[in-house]
């Protein structure tokens, strides 16, 4: 046996001896990891509160941290549906005795909002906690987290306005969550073991049964529905959707795509940046969401020289007060190039076309 | 532009991509002849330079040589990364417009019309992102494992791509596809009824293999949670049986390649016949319990609604769905005669067995031709022929998988799942042919 062997053998030796016992299958492939690096990571928040940081937050808080970081998206209560569906709205006092949302049963609320599907209170935490703000997930100390989720449990009148929610009371909370008892797993559609056998469902029986029927299957076919006039040029130009050779040529509806390197597809592109920066969450082109309209902008900024240095200044920094109360959040999140080719693009009128 | 078009037989469009509104309303009005006009007058428009011959003589696209019969082509590695001809870009993924306001939270669809077989090409996967994508350094990327497990560990890619690898070719649908046709037909076309929906052939690391070697405890845990790296660090329940099995894998290479940055570049979670929301990308983290999570996306988004106000949480395996890709809703027909019908077939509870074809809306069917291959919890193409006589037709596809079940009619599934459900609608898809050519889309109960 050659030295080189040898060595081999004593450093497989050492590595199956390390902490990483475990590994042996594999050597030298993972490691242990450090009580840090879980803590770090394992930020999840179970329905029985598994996971759930120690901490306490009061409406009040709550109220000024979602003015802050959450009003911009989701508006000052909660209710706007401009860029997500509402959080708040549709659940009633009745809901919270019953734990079932009576207006999932008989559809008289026009959306479902997040308090009248949510069951689970955990649920909110976690996500905020891990996800929120949009910009800056994972931003929120488990203090903020409370106070957010306060606030947004008195929206839904599910916490009175003096409520100090924290790890030690949030059990109670769950008693009260207006769909608690609206969720069912009695389906086929999960894919592990039943609940007959501690798991979740029915085991994969499907809802419907339909039979391979091969002639006269029925007598007449009855179209229920078909595409509305409204829809046919929504989704734009089909013929340009659709291969030029073929069995088939896509039919000419909408408006035809602007042609690389138009100044409509360069309008097109600063268009496409805005969205994909989040911006059109808060701005409309002509008329404001929670933030003015960039048209409403560009008028106001008309013929002043340092026009585009200030604006970026302020997407950049945040503000406030100008356009109102709530303010624009600090956008780091866009690089400078970007910043300044968004501002020379709103403050030409924001062209779409 | 002038000296370019002079050159005889300069490479134009097809010229029935350019139709002029008097064609336009030519279909509307149910004629069929404009596209055969409008090619002979862009023939001849091609000819125009030189002299023009006389139709009677045969085809311009043969008589006059093209210009890549007629000169030298491009060199080697003029695109180091190969791009799609330039005739293909209509295909593309495409927003719904109105469905979603944010990009980053949103939906672009596959061009399915556009696709054969059963790959989708990478650049076409569609995309749903919760919180925006990020092009994540791979040298940074960690895999944590931890919870029911003798020992939390920690693997770099590295250590992940040095393991044994299998490479399996697995269809992955979003639980919202069809979504928006739950009620009523909402969109034109197969790229946004069923767009959400790719395949692909994944390379990975069985899941069991990496819990294995930290000791997960299969006793207690019968629950694993996989979460991302991306802001939303998205979560989501697994069950312990899809793993023990050894479908689930964490991938990091897709269809030869390392996965797309918009699919989870560098390691995503593959739980073959599940729902794509289930199949976590930019996978930081998987931890063994022993009780599901109720995550966002298990509590508040992918629950199914029911008539009774309930709704339905867990919902996760893709059941036995169809549809015929070509001809599809917003297409036209060119003339009557042979036709191929060709669509895609899957089930995310194992093979597809049969596909039925109808052309009379559902009264009679014929068994469409499966080609090969033919795998477990992947698409499955078929095709079978159709001459169409030019007069109104509804094009159906019924498929079966493995396990007996038949896909339901719209009016079998309404029965029990009302319309408010939102996800898993794998109603018979309907497209209507009407004598102009023109195909649309609608609902046949």
């Amino acid at each position: 046996m050659s030295r080189f062997c040898k060595t081999l053998i004593v450093l497989g030796i050492l590595a199956a001896a390390a902490p990483a016992a475990a590994f042996d299958r594999y050597p030298g492939i993972g490691r242990a990891a450090t009580e840090a690096e879980v803590s770090a990571w394992d930020i999840d928040v179970r329905p029985d509160f598994t996971g759930l940081p120690k901490g306490s937050g009061d409406v009040d808080r709550g109220m000024e941290l979602w003015e802050a970081h959450c009003a911009s998206c989701h508006g000052s209560f909660g209710e706007s549906n401009e860029v997500f569906t509402p959080i708040a709205g549709g659940t009633t006092l009745q809901d919270i005795e019953t734990g079932r949302v009576a207006a999932l049963i008989d559809g008289s609320f026009p959306q479902r909002t997040t308090l009248m599907k949510v069951p689970t209170v955990s649920t909110l935490f976690d996500y905020i906690q891990r996800a929120m703000p949009w910009t800056a997930p994972k931003s929120l100390a488990p203090d903020d987290v409370y106070a957010i989720l306060a606030y947004l449990l008195n929206l839904g009148e599910i916490v009175p306005a003096d409520y100090v929610l924290s790890d030690e009371n949030i059990h109670e909370v769950q008693a009260r969550m207006p769909n608690r008892n609206g969720m069912t797993t009695e389906h086929g559609m999960w894919p592990g073991a039943p609940a007959s056998s501690g798991g979740i469902g029915n085991g994969g029986k499907p809802d419907v049964v339909n039979v391979v029927c091969m002639k006269d299957c029925k007598e007449k076919v009855e179209i229920a529905s078909a595409l509305p006039d409204y829809a046919q040029d929504a989704h734009g130009n089909l013929a340009e959707q659709n291969r030029p050779v073929g069995q088939t040529r896509g039919k000419p509806t909408g408006a035809p795509e602007p042609a690389e390197g138009s100044d409509a597809r360069a309008a097109a592109s600063a268009l496409a940046l805005a969205k994909e920066k989040g911006c059109m969450a808060c701005h409309g082109v002509e008329k404001g969401i929670v933030g003015p309209g960039y048209n409403e902008i560009a008028q106001k900024y008309r013929g002043q020289a340092d026009a585009a240095a200030k604006l970026a200044a302020k997407v950049k920094a945040g503000g406030q007060g100008v356009w109102g109360a709530v303010p624009m959040p600090p956008q780091g999140h866009v690089a400078d190039g970007d910043i300044e080719r968004l501002v020379e693009w709103i403050l030409q009128g924001a062209k779409a076309q | 532009m002038a000296d370019i078009d002079a050159r005889p037989g300069r490479v134009r469009p097809a010229p029935e991509n350019f139709l002029t509104a008097e064609q336009i309303a030519a279909v509307k009005d149910g004629r069929r002849d404009f596209l055969r006009k409008a090619f002979l007058a862009a023939a001849a428009a091609m000819a125009a330079p030189t002299a023009v011959r006389a139709a009677s003589e045969g085809d311009p696209a043969i008589l006059n040589l093209p210009p890549w019969s007629t000169s030298l082509g491009l060199p080697v590695a003029a695109n180091p990364y190969g791009m799609p001809s330039r005739y293909e870009r209509g295909l593309r993924r495409r927003e719904s417009p109105g469905l979603t306001r944010v990009g980053g939270s949103s939906v672009a669809f596959t061009p399915l019309q556009g696709l054969f077989g059963i790959i989708t090409p990478s650049g076409l996967h569609f995309e749903r992102h919760h919180q925006g994508w990020h092009d994540v350094d791979p040298s940074k990327h960690r895999l944590m494992i931890n919870g029911l497990v003798r020992t939390n560990a920690v693997f770099t890619m590295d250590d992940l791509m040095r393991l044994p690898s299998v490479s399996r070719i697995h269809f992955i649908e979003c639980g919202a596809n069809t979504g928006m046709e739950w009620g009523n037909v909402a969109v034109p076309t197969v790229q946004y009824s069923h767009g959400m929906l790719s395949c692909s052939e994944f390379t990975g690391v069985p899941l069991k293999e990496i819990l294995d070697m930290c000791g997960a405890d299969y006793e207690k845990g019968r629950y694993v949670l996989a979460e991302g790296a991306d802001g939303s660090s998205m979560t989501r329940t697994i069950p312990m049986e899809l793993i023990e099995s050894g479908e689930v894998f964490v991938a990091y290479g897709m269809n030869g390649e390392m996965l797309r940055p918009e699919n989870g570049y560098p390691l995503r979670l593959v739980v073959p016949g599940v729902q794509g929301v289930s199949w976590v990308k930019w996978l930081r983290r998987i931890e063994v319990g022993d009780k599901p999570w109720a995550t966002k996306d298990e509590a508040v988004h992918y629950i199914d609604l029911m008539p009774d106000g309930l709704h339905r949480q867990y919902t996760s395996v893709q059941e036995c769905k169809s549809v015929i890709t070509t001809p599809s809703g917003g297409q036209l027909l060119l003339d009557k005669g042979f036709y191929n019908i060709s669509g895609m077939a899957w089930s995310g509870r194992g093979r597809i067995t049969r596909v039925d074809v109808s052309t009379d809306g559902g009264i009679n069917w014929r068994e469409a031709r499966l080609e090969t291959p033919v795998l477990s919890k992947a698409v499955t193409r078929f095709n079978i022929g159709w001459v169409w006589d030019g007069k109104p037709a509804i094009l159906q596809s019924r498929a079966e998988d493995e396990t007996g079940h038949v896909q339901p009619s719209y009016g079998q599934l309404r029965k029990v799942r009302g319309t408010r459900s939102i996800y898993h609608n794998n109603a018979i898809q309907s497209w209507k042919v009407v004598e102009s050519g023109e195909v649309s889309n609608v609902q046949v109960l």
